[in-house]
């Protein structure tokens, strides 16, 4: 099962090539969700199948969701005439679907051979990291959690819309 | 069956980490700073996540979890900051902002 981690390492660094070398910022998203999803099959083959679930769920999931709604909210007005006349081009997409063809492969392949991957010495499971998470690294939660209601109160206050700056400058 | 070696794991998360340094200083679109900022992040859990499966102990897998908590934080308010940066100077370009007072 060690073919999977190497199989996927290679996919991850292609893809991150292409997120730093990309033009276009929905297209290096793109590659970067599928760098994502590389980085979360390698989490699962070192046997941490609960960061994995949460590498998918909140960085390709929720993280990325939100830089792509401000890379559509400011893209709209650059782009918006040349958008209108682009279709489905291949070239726009072929390189992320098979980089993720790839490790829907991976996928199918654990699938179908027998039992779970164990490339890991062991498996540490969700039970172990909430155990250690709300045991002895309880300050750590609280002090993310101050973290988390500063970062909320920062994005609120930075995209609340300032009146005195649009009527000095309309 | 044979272990991946820790070696491995974290040579994989320097490439990473380096993919991403060369990003943030080579790219001078705001978005794409903050990606690569992302990139070194991701990096760095993957060689938390990748000591803690050498060692067999669930210490990575919590790091990782305070540096998930962290990146969130850190793009919310990076991105209140990059529409910010838009609504004023309406471009995305890093060097555009490079004076203290506009």
């Amino acid at each position: 099962m060690t073919v999977i981690f190497y199989i996927s390492a290679i996919v991850a660094i292609i893809a991150t090539l292409r997120v730093i070398t990309c033009a276009h910022a929905v297209h290096a998203l793109l590659y970067f969700i599928v760098s994502l999803f590389s980085v979360a099959v390698i989490f699962f083959t070192l046997g941490a199948p609960f960061v994995a679930a949460l590498e998918v769920i909140i960085y390709a999931g929720a993280i990325m969701v939100l830089f792509l709604f401000v890379v559509m909210l400011l893209g709209h007005e650059l782009e918006d005439a040349r958008r209108q006349r682009v279709g489905f081009r291949p070239g726009d997409w072929i390189g992320p679907v098979l980089l993720a063809a790839i490790l829907a492969g991976e996928l199918f392949y654990v699938f179908w051979s027998s039992g779970p991957p164990r490339a890991a010495a062991s498996v540490i499971g969700p039970r172990a990291v909430g155990l250690s998470l709300f045991g002895p690294y309880l300050l750590g939660v609280e002090i993310a959690s101050f973290l988390l209601l500063a970062g909320l109160v920062g994005a609120y206050h930075l995209g609340r819309r300032d009146e005195d700056a649009e009527a000095q400058s309309p | 069956m044979t272990v991946i070696p820790l070696n491995h794991v974290l040579i994989l998360a320097t490439i990473l980490f380096g993919l991403g340094i060369v990003g943030l200083l080579v790219r001078r679109n705001v978005i794409f700073m903050l990606v690569s900022i992302e990139v070194m992040l991701n990096a760095a859990g993957l060689a938390f996540v990748g000591a803690g499966a050498h060692w067999q102990s669930a210490d990575g897998q919590v790091m990782f979890l305070f540096i998930l908590t962290m990146a969130a934080a850190e793009v919310s308010v990076g991105l209140a900051l990059v529409l910010r940066l838009y609504h004023q100077l309406h471009t995305l370009d890093a060097d555009a902002a490079d004076l203290m007072k506009a």
